[in-house]
């Protein structure tokens, strides 16, 4: 084992450079090779190590080819019939014990980090419980804890361990946050999987589906919104305050009896699409229309409440959202004063 | 007709390259119209569902129906050559296994005008593979075509072991056999064990959706995860029924144009063998993100790693053939040796892909869609280039262009290489797979142009393939017996093509690379070891390809069985299994003719033989 570890340590000038190379590599809150937490991290002194070995093995695979092509073409007018050599019996037990070795020198670490990923905080009373349910093509997260659902937003304290309960009401999904840690599947009830990450640094992250789940797969984006606790106390307390519906009475009426058979607003409807509450406050419309007031990533959230509302079915082929027009028969004024409503849905 | 009722092996491998070369070709369509619709962030060239079929045929297409047929074409043209036998140990099943494989690729490949294609993924998933999520007769097709074309794969490997076990000419001990009969050997074992468990799978599937069974359903009991056990089992292993193959290939390919013999011949067979096994233990390194908790993650991660040994020693055997050589740059060679540091790329990602902490992020991420890229094609495409450019004057008698051949290696390999090697980086900055589209500004799109602008040349390398397969196919066939002057085993002791019956008179081997052994002893001809006699001959038969309609027809009216159609005289044909039954009845009544009437074949006399 000493010998082991002594190999590991010559490797470890090259995975330093490996690492300065591919850390620059994709966005930060997007890119497996910017890890921005422990789990991700952990995952990413692997794959440098992997990789080192990796690319050392290549370089003497490729020498050698390369030195063979060169040195032993056959000249022109070489005629004599060269050596016919059975083999070489050390020679072929050195390529045997190498590649050992570096399994070995790969296996050690690989083990620890499995029975480290394995760390499951559903049982710490610091941790913060959250019920992950994968719907096609959404994302749901239940606060046991403290009451509180929503879904597309993941929003948690930085720093603090989440433990994860990961489920799904339909098909199987895959719940990945690239650059905070490794991804893990959502299966159907009797298969409940469990994990736990943590986002020391606050920011915006982007999470998305990693297993084939019908037509809009690759639009099942999410995202986890790492906050102060400060700010994740104020995030809770509002989600939990008394509805406000459109002051307009009719407008009002009409949002009851279309959207909230499906959806909440607070203590108002069904939770059984995505919950609204704190809408005005999201990253994003539908996971993937992103707003932004700039324009330079997306654009303003009423543009892209219009958009989506206007045609569900041409923003996330597949969705099960009726057409607020065709199935449920509203008007484009309305479509607009219900827009204009959940934009101003925010949070304080 | 005469290729309808054909049991020759010579010719069913024809048959097999041809009908697979069809697939690879539909195959290759659908890759090249998923690497368009990826070509530019938000894309509309494709919708939503129609990608997810394409990219569910695109990997069943090129698994079931593209590579292994012409893996089983390489095999049955040579085999029989290499080993020095008159053919396969039974001809009509060898006929039976080809019309069933092209009967049941006809099945899935119908689903693209009747009705909807695939579009669970070729793993097919479940629940998303169930009635309730892909609601047309797509994965029916899936399930009841690859049944049928699988019937075809088990009955190609039986009867590959049989002919291998039984067949081999006085002299040649499984010590002394080639490395591509011993390929071929210990694929067919692998297909023997592997293919029982999708067979089950499919069955299993098709009872959920056309029975109304409960085996994956989680509502009523069943679990999903548990087809993704037994999809894997055979899955797995499926990867090695591919790739030793094309192992076997370079093994011939370089020794002959290195003028050596293969260096560590035995490590490499014991290696072959010990992939083999392994590829048995290590289903699960598929499911490290399913939750199977941490001891199977780590169990599955070390017995995935230990692979990379076996597979080690084969890589510096094959270097160390050409070391102390005369290397030649024909195209089959230039080929196995594009193969070696490609296949390696493919090998070390593997290893890469095996820590499970680390696989949390590269599963299902373009880093997969890389590496078992580069094993497929960069191993296993690379190998049949290689392999069917070295036997093509074996096979058709006619020398492929020399020219049009490097062509077609520089733009295959470089094409390749850009499609595939951005695509490592592609998912370890966070693209997933299988996304029809993507949204733009996550740094995906420069490297996907470069990945789509490779395919394209991939296709051009292809194109040149083909026509250097159309002009030399217009010229004379007048290849020599041993036309690349260095072969080393039996098939280049014949003549190009091989007459009928193969050998006149069955060779006597004297050793490793028998034919070489007997050029360095100064000899022309290899030392018969039998006198020539009367040479017994099986006979065409039309029951074989009845047969396979009959499954084929016996498949479609099961699948609508549960339809309601337009018109009363359909719906009662198929809702009464009437058409299920007749299919069945051709098939068992062509079962009851080969039963009932013997048949004795025939024989090639000793005038003939000398009069040719």
């Amino acid at each position: 084992m000493m010998k082991t570890w002594q190999a590991g340590k010559r490797l470890l000038p090259m995975t330093a450079a490996l690492g300065l190379i591919l850390a620059g590599c994709g966005r930060e809150d997007l890119s497996v090779l910017r890890p921005q937490g422990p789990a991700a991290e952990s995952s990413f002194d692997l794959m440098k190590l992997a990789i080192t070995i990796m690319v050392a093995v290549l370089l003497v695979v490729f020498t050698i080819a390369a030195y063979v092509l060169i040195r032993f073409r056959r000249k022109p007018g070489q005629r004599e019939v060269p050596e016919q050599v059975e083999g070489n019996f050390k020679l072929e037990v050195i390529w045997t014990v190498i590649p050992l070795i570096l399994v070995v020198i790969l296996a050690v670490p690989t083990v620890k980090a499995v029975f480290a990923a394995g760390n499951d905080h559903a049982d710490d009373p610091d941790a913060v419980k959250v019920k992950v349910t994968g719907h096609q093509y959404w994302w749901e997260f239940e606060y046991t804890d403290y009451g509180v659902k929503t879904a597309q937003d993941l929003v948690i304290p930085a720093g603090k361990d989440i433990a994860f309960e990961l489920r799904t009401a339909d098909v199987l999904h895959s719940f990945w946050v690239p650059s905070l840690s490794g991804k893990i599947d959502t299966n159907p009830d009797g298969t409940v999987n469990r994990f736990s990450f943590s986002a020391p640094n606050e920011g915006v992250y982007r999470g998305k589906c990693a297993e084939l789940c019908g037509p809009s797969h690759g639009f099942m984006e999410f995202k986890v919104k790492s906050v102060s606790e400060a700010e994740f106390e104020q995030w809770l307390a509002s989600m939990k305050a008394p509805a406000v519906l459109p002051e307009d009475p009719q407008l009002a009426e009409t949002f009851r009896s279309a959207c909230l058979r499906c959806h909440a607003v607070g203590d108002q409807g069904l939770a059984v699409g995505p919950d609204l509450t704190g809408f005005g406050s999201r990253e994003s419309v539908a996971g993937i229309l992103l707003n932004d007031d700039t324009g330079a990533d997306g654009a303003p959230i009423l543009e892209n409440l219009q958009t989506w509302l206007h045609d569900p079915e041409s923003v996330k082929p597949g969705n099960t959202m009726p057409d607020p027009k065709a199935d449920l028969g509203l008007t484009d004024e309305e479509i607009d004063g219900i827009a204009e409503y959940l934009s101003g849905l925010t949070l304080e | 007709m005469d290729w309808i009722t054909t049991v020759d092996h010579k010719k069913i491998a024809i048959l097999y390259l041809w009908a697979g070369g069809f697939f690879f070709g539909i195959g290759g369509l659908e890759a090249i119209l998923i690497r368009i619709q990826l070509i530019k962030p938000m894309n509309t060239f494709l919708d939503a569902q129609t990608f997810n079929e394409l990219i569910t045929m695109h990997g069943t297409t090129m698994i079931f129906l593209g590579v292994m047929p012409v893996i089983f074409a390489l095999m049955n043209a040579i085999i029989p050559l290499q080993i020095g036998a008159r053919d396969v140990a039974f001809p009509f099943l060898n006929a039976l296994g080809f019309w069933t494989f092209l009967f049941g690729g006809l099945l899935l490949n119908l689903s693209w005008v009747m009705g909807g294609a695939p579009d669970a993924g070729w793993t097919a998933y479940t629940p998303l593979s169930s009635t309730t999520y892909s609601a047309t007769h797509g994965v029916d097709f899936y399930t009841i075509g690859l049944q049928i074309a699988g019937l075809g794969t088990l009955i190609g490997g039986i009867n590959f072991l049989a002919t291998i076990i039984t067949m081999r000419a006085p002299g040649m001990s499984y010590m002394r056999m080639p490395m591509f009969a011993w390929a071929t050997f210990i694929t067919s074992a692998i297909i023997l064990f592997a293919f029982p468990a999708i067979t089950v799978g499919l069955v299993l599937l098709t009872f959920d959706r056309i029975l109304g069974a409960n085996f994956f359903n989680p509502e009523t009991g069943g679990n999903p995860v548990l087809w993704q056990h037994i999809f894997w089992i055979f899955g797995h292993p499926e990867v090695y029924i591919l790739i030793l193959p094309a192992f076997g290939i370079i093994s011939e390919v370089i020794p002959t144009f290195s003028r050596k013999r293969l260096f560590g011949y035995s490590s490499m067979v014991f290696a072959t063998l010990l992939i083999a096994f392994l590829g048995f233990m290590v289903w699960a390194h598929h499911m490290f993100t399913t939750g199977l908790g941490p001891v199977a993650n780590a169990l599955f991660s070390v017995s995935t790693m230990l692979i990379a040994v076996p597979t080690g020693i084969k890589i510096f055997n094959w270097l160390f053939t050409m070391w102390g050589g005369q290397v030649r740059f024909t195209t089959p060679n230039l080929f196995a040796v594009g193969f070696i540091p490609t296949f390696t790329m493919g090998g070390v990602t593997g290893v890469m892909l095996a820590s499970a902490p680390a696989d949390f992020q590269f599963h299902d991420t373009y880093f997969v869609v890389a590496h078992f890229h580069y094993v497929i094609v960069g191993g296993l495409v690379l190998g049949l280039f290689a392999g069917l450019h070295y036997w093509w004057p074996k096979m058709f008698g006619r020398m492929l262009s020399e020219t049009l051949g490097k062509w077609t290696f520089w733009t295959f390999i470089i094409g390749f290489h850009l499609t595939f090697f951005v695509q490592h980086f592609l998912g370890l900055m966070g693209m997933q797979r299988r996304v029809f589209t993507y949204l733009p500004n996550q740094q995906f799109d420069t490297l996907n142009l470069v990945s789509t602008v490779g395919a394209g040349l991939m296709g051009v390398g292809m194109l040149i393939f083909l026509w250097n397969i159309y002009i030399t196919s217009r010229k004379p066939a007048d290849a020599a017996d041993d036309p690349w002057e260095d072969g080393r085993t039996l098939e280049w002791t014949i003549s190009s093509p091989p007459p009928e019956y193969n050998f006149k008179q069955t060779p006597l081997v004297r050793g490793i690379d028998a034919f070489w052994k007997e050029k360095l002893a100064g000899h022309q001809a290899m030392t018969p070891s039998e006198p020539v006699g009367s040479i017994h001959m099986p006979s065409a038969t039309l029951l074989p390809f009845l047969m396979s309609v009959g499954i084929f027809i016996a498949g479609l009216g099961f699948m609508f069985s549960r339809d309601t159609f337009g018109s009363d005289v359909l719906g009662f044909l198929f809702n009464n299994y009437i058409v299920t039954g007749l299919g069945l009845v051709i098939t068992f009544g062509s079962m009851l003719l080969r039963s009932l009437f013997d048949d004795h074949g025939w024989h090639i006399e000793p005038e003939e033989l000398e009069g040719r």
